[in-house]
């Protein structure tokens, strides 16, 4: 060994790699207030637009009247859909493969929908001219519940394609019918459930709820008419998605489309879909040549752009009398509302749902999923979860609840009894998706033991026992959670966005003196890729982290890539990091062998840089062969030391792991305490473990958000009841439980890094341990299920149904 | 959430103040605006003008006058909440802030916008009603006090006259006496799902005073009498406690949201009824 360098561990600490606590590079900017925002954006002469929108869940349009509006000081325009029918606007394609009014065209379909757009010299401006425009609506009869969007009689929502019996993805079987789509082996199902010796059934409802990032979502769009070039900031998960998008429905080429994500102040789903907003500050920047505007308010945001869940999910299992389950059957409706702007990818109408059997080794399961229109604000993203894998997480886990309550089994035991065991891996689902590894036993195993599993159902025994002897109002729920995640779209066999593959991808260029920038197709909002992406450099060619700038979000510097939602970033744009740092690794190899006058084979990689084989001295360190790639290359080779990969991903990666919540609940006020929340995740490789339990925290308060009372409610009018944070529970670090975390490691076999992507576990997992411990507090008094979410007076309507209150 | 337009006055006397309210029509007094500005931004308040009181000295402070407790109505609730004299003669007022939204509105919210805004979410008027506060008024032509317990007529309805302000809070301090304010709340921020206030005084074992007011469980706040008067004389056993919980339901009237079902906060407003008084009679006969 050459002695004189320092020794390995340091050398390697020094670079701040993978497996690192490297402190977020981007909080130094966020914590001072110097991020750098959409609303940030301030260009000369710039303009502002406001919607006016509809008070009406369902209404006709009788008339729109802009005249006072327009004499509003400061109001310059004001686009209704005939305006925008000029330029074919009016409508746009849904990445559902649906169309969505851009302003309402005839009718409006939902409360709070786009009616028209002010355009003014400033935001007061704006809003005063909303206030002024007269709109003539006719109510019409309104249809928020699904159950009742397929009955004769229901009034008909899309009058567009009220005829049509084809839509997207097949048959449609009413005029208020999107889709529908199966899966699995029906008969086979159909014979498990017919020999079975238990069986369950229960309507599993996930209530809508939204994603609400702290950023609303808002765009400047500036149309240059001299050039015929278009610039749009916004809020977007997917910039190259939205400048693709953008050139296919207007006339714009793609080259004249630049489209720019500063930073975003949260997704989490809510930022992935296009928006009437941009549409409309577009081409109110191409009518009045001037840069325009628009920034979503809280309400808007929580009331029109996209909602999540709103799945209502029938599951049954059969099962042998000694718990081995048999055969899983789930029938969905899914509450698409007005418009199907789901984002999925495209052949998905119901995204990966067919995760849903778990972690568990079912032979055979069946899914049908009935989308429907309703009066409600149209979305369905995926809120902090792979597409529609958190609805199917929760449904199959309280469905392993209930059957584990039905066989008086305990809800751990049945699930070991019942995991896809370790020597299953690679493992064909009954519903088609190949997991690619993991080690559920460990896992469980390593989880109940840390949070002593036993000693707290023994304390569980106690307290029922004090309850029914009256000396107590409080009931002790344990719930048990065990997640498979599918994450990582997708693999270009089954996954595309508008036609284009869910690839992502990687540049990087290594500067003469040793540091580089890496450009990357994805869209941090948030998970701290800036820190995390130059640690996957730093570990792969040996250059520390901090000499690595990370740069996303710019259409025009970023090459192709689709995005950062479904915990799909690590997995796909983390893997073309791996690999464009490898091509730069094999060129670097060269070079230092030309340096060092050895052949290629004779050399190999040491930390952070080209060491001889059987000669130590003989090294050289990235450093002096990025200095060389620009100035004494071997002959024949092109100078620099750049690369470029974009990854394909040959399949998912699955993520899971296991989450426990123990909580009190008062019977009389519906009150409850959550004394432990335990998490372990297994994300595979961890590159930044701190960043790992900052995800794994945030998600977390989502799940219990959502959990214990985050809701879209609507009333019987299609009135949104939950439009603001005075209602719609958004947790502060006051209510939030602490959280204990923990993890295993079972690397991904095919990912080049081994690593799974963890964003989005903590909520995926965490909704079910929640609303798994809410109904095993209540189980012992005859309840099976209980609706979520599980606020305060719904405990209290829960423990009234169950006769315990007084 | 952006407001119409409006004028902006900043009086530097109570006269100015009241002159220029009389003056224009369809002005808004301001204090600390956390319960108007997200009216207007939401223009369901469109005040003409608003006539901002945070310039006149004379309305702030807390002190000390006879046998009362005086507070100026731009005292902000951060201030009462700070208040050693408040903590030491009224402490049911200082546990009663500590509940109120949280350190950033209190820094700002007053005394006086919280008793006049006449929202039944507003913890302050219960309090006040249990404390039986009196309301000092200023009009364009005269003064006049209000006590807390007439002041409240409907939701967002209360005594005041156009043109007249709050000046200050005449709180009576109380002889040696047990308190309580209890309030549900799903979060720190919230109003209250249910509240209730209770001032009771201890003699030989029976409860000789009593006054026990709630918090959104009615479109106003409501001073629960009977409830009161089925304490007063009797020990606090459980038989009187659950006459008086059952009094004060009967009264109840609470809205439905998405805090619960008026059922739910009818019954879990009567559990909080209950905690108050157990509460109260405990640090009583302390
Ligand atoms: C997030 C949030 C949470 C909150 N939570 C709570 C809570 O839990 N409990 C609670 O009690 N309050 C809560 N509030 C309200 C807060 O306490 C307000 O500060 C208070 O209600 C009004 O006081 P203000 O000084 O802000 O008055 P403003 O908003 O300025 O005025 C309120 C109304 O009173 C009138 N007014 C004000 N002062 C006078 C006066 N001196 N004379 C005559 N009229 C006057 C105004 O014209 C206006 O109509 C919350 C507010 C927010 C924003």
């Amino acid at each position: 060994m050459n002695d004189m360098s320092p020794n390995k561990a340091e050398r390697e600490a020094k670079l701040e790699g993978m497996g690192c606590k490297r402190k977020r590079v981007e909080d130094a900017r966020f914590t001072q207030g110097k991020g750098n925002y959409v609303d940030d954006i301030k260009l000369p002469g710039m303009l502002f637009g406001d919607f006016v929108r509809s008070p009406h869940a369902h209404a006709r349009i009788k008339g729109i009247n802009i005249k006072k509006a327009m004499k509003v000081p400061g109001v310059l325009a004001v686009l209704t859909a005939t305006e925008l029918k000029g330029v074919n606007l009016a409508w746009m394609p849904t990445l559902a493969g649906d169309v969505q009014m851009v302003l309402a065209d005839g009718k409006v379909l939902f409360q709070n929908q786009e009616v028209a757009f002010v355009v003014a010299t400033d935001r007061y401006a704006a809003a005063d001219g909303v206030e002024a425009v007269e709109v003539d609506y006719e109510a019409l009869p309104v249809l928020v519940d699904p159950f009742q969007a397929m009955v004769k009689g229901a009034p008909v929502l899309r009058e567009d394609i009220k005829d049509k019996t084809e839509g997207a993805h097949g048959k449609r079987k009413h005029y208020n019918h999107i889709f529908e789509w199966t899966v699995g082996d029906k008969d086979l199902t159909d014979a498990a459930f017919r020999k079975a010796d238990v069986t369950i059934k229960e309507l599993i409802s996930y209530h809508r709820t939204h994603p609400s990032p702290l950023e609303t979502c808002q765009a400047v769009a500036s149309f240059d008419k001299i050039k015929g070039e278009l610039t749009v900031w916004g809020t977007f998960q997917a910039p190259h998605v939205i400048r693709t998008v953008a050139s296919l429905i207007s006339t714009i080429p793609e080259h004249k489309i630049h489209v720019i994500s500063p930073d975003v102040g949260g997704g989490f789903g809510n930022k992935v879909g296009a928006y009437p907003g941009y549409i409309c500050a577009i081409v109110a920047s191409i009518v009045t040549g001037k840069p325009v505007k628009w920034v979503e308010d809280r309400i808007e945001n929580l009331t029109a752009t996209s909602f999540a869940r709103d799945y209502h999910m029938t599951a049954e299992i059969a099962a042998t009398k000694e718990g081995k389950v048999q055969g899983l059957r789930v029938h969905v409706l899914a509450d698409h509302g007005a418009f199907d702007a789901c984002a999925d990818p495209s052949k998905w109408p119901a995204g990966f749902f067919n995760i849903v059997t778990g972690s568990y080794d079912f032979p055979v399961a069946h899914v049908a999923v009935d989308g429907v229109y309703t009066n409600k604000a149209p979305g369905g993203v995926a809120y902090r979860c792979s597409f529609r894998v958190t609805e199917a997480a929760y449904c199959i886990e309280r469905a392993m609840d209930i059957l584990a309550q039905k066989l008086k089994m305990d809800p751990a035991e049945l699930r070991m009894k019942n995991f896809i065991r370790r020597e299953q891996f690679p493992y064909q689902s009954a519903l088609g998706w190949e997991y690619d590894s993991g080690d559920y036993h460990t896992a469980m195993k390593q989880a109940m033991e840390k949070i002593d599993y036993q000693r707290l159902r023994a304390e569980q025994k106690r307290k029922q026992a004090d309850f029914k002897a009256g000396k107590t109002r409080e009931i002790m729920g344990i719930g048990v959670s065990f997640f498979t995640e599918i994450v990582g779209a997708g693999p270009s066999r089954n996954c595309d966005i508008l036609g284009i593959a869910m690839f992502d991808s990687c540049e990087i260029r290594v500067h003469p003196t040793g540091s580089a920038i890496a450009r990357v197709g994805t869209k941090s909002t948030g998970q701290g890729h800036e820190t995390t992406w130059a640690q996957i450099i730093a570990t792969e060619i040996g250059i520390p982290s901090a000499d690595v700038m990370v740069e996303e979000g710019n259409t025009d510097t970023a090459p192709y890539g689709l995005g950062t939602y479904g915990s799909r970033s690590t997995p796909v744009a983390g893997a073309a990091i791996a690999m464009a740092a490898r091509k730069i690794k094999a060129k670097a190899q060269m070079i230092a062998a030309y340096m060092l006058e050895v052949h290629e084979d004779d050399l190999q990689f040491d930390i952070d840089g080209f060491r001889v084989k059987g000669l130590p001295e003989k090294f050289k360190s990235m450093k002096e062969i990025a200095w060389a790639a620009y100035h004494s290359v071997p002959p024949g080779m092109e100078p620099g030391l750049e690369a470029v990969s974009y990854y394909d991903p040959p399949n998912m990666t699955y993520p899971f792991g296991a989450y426990f919540c123990v909580m009190d609940i008062d019977v009389d006020t519906g009150v409850y305490k959550i004394k432990r929340f335990y998490a372990l995740d297994d994300c595979g490789t961890r590159i930044n473990p701190m960043i790992i339990e900052g995800q794994v925290h945030g998600g977390l308060t989502e799940a219990f958000a959502i959990a214990m009372g985050q809701e879209i409610r609507y009333d019987a009018g299609g009135n949104v009841l939950t439009g603001s944070f005075m209602d719609f529970f958004m947790p502060t670090a006051v209510e939030t439980p602490h959280w204990e975390t923990d993890h295993t490691v079972t690397p991904s076999p095919h990912h080049p890094i081994g690593a799974k992507g963890v964003g989005e576990s903590p909520n995926v997992g965490g909704v079910p341990a929640f609303s798994n411990a809410v109904n095993d507090a209540f189980g012992f008094l005859g309840s099976t299920h209980i609706q979520m979410p599980h606020d305060y007076w719904r405990n209290w309507e829960a423990a009234k149904s169950l006769g315990l209150v007084k | 959430m952006i407001p119409g337009t409006f004028d902006y006055f900043r009086p530097r006397s109570v006269a100015e103040a009241t002159k220029f309210l009389h003056k224009s029509k369809n002005a808004s007094v301001l204090a600390g605006g956390h319960s108007l500005l997200p009216m207007m931004k939401l223009r369901v308040a469109a005040p003409s003008a608003l006539v901002d009181l945070a310039g006149i000295a004379a309305l702030r402070g807390i002190k000390k006058v006879g046998g009362n407790i005086v507070i100026g109505a731009m005292t902000t609730q951060h201030e009462v909440l700070a208040s050693a004299l408040i903590a030491k003669h009224v402490p049911l007022l200082h546990e009663a802030a500590q509940l109120i939204a949280d350190p950033q509105v209190r820094y700002v919210g007053t005394l006086g916008g919280n008793v006049a805004n006449g929202d039944p979410g507003n913890d302050m008027p219960a309090v006040m009603m249990a404390l039986d506060a009196t309301y000092k008024i200023t009009g364009p032509t005269k003064r006049r006090a209000v006590k807390a317990r007439v002041f409240y007529k409907g939701l967002y309805e209360t005594a005041l006259k156009s043109g007249e302000i709050v000046t200050a809070i005449e709180i009576p301090v109380p002889g040696k006496h047990g308190f309580a304010y209890e309030k549900l709340k799903r979060k720190i921020g919230d109003y209250a799902t249910a509240g209730a206030a209770v001032v009771l005084t201890m003699k030989a074992g029976k409860v000789s005073a009593c006054a026990i007011a709630l918090t959104n469980l009615g479109a106003t706040p409501l001073l629960a009498d009977a409830a009161a008067k089925a304490l007063v004389g009797q020990a606090p056993d459980d038989k009187a406690i659950g006459a008086a919980v059952a009094a004060a339901r009967a009264i109840m009237d609470p809205a439905n949201d998405t805090r619960g079902t008026p059922e739910y906060r009818k019954s879990v407003g009567g559990i909080y009824v209950e905690r108050a008084i157990r509460c109260a009679i405990a640090a009583a006969a302390g």
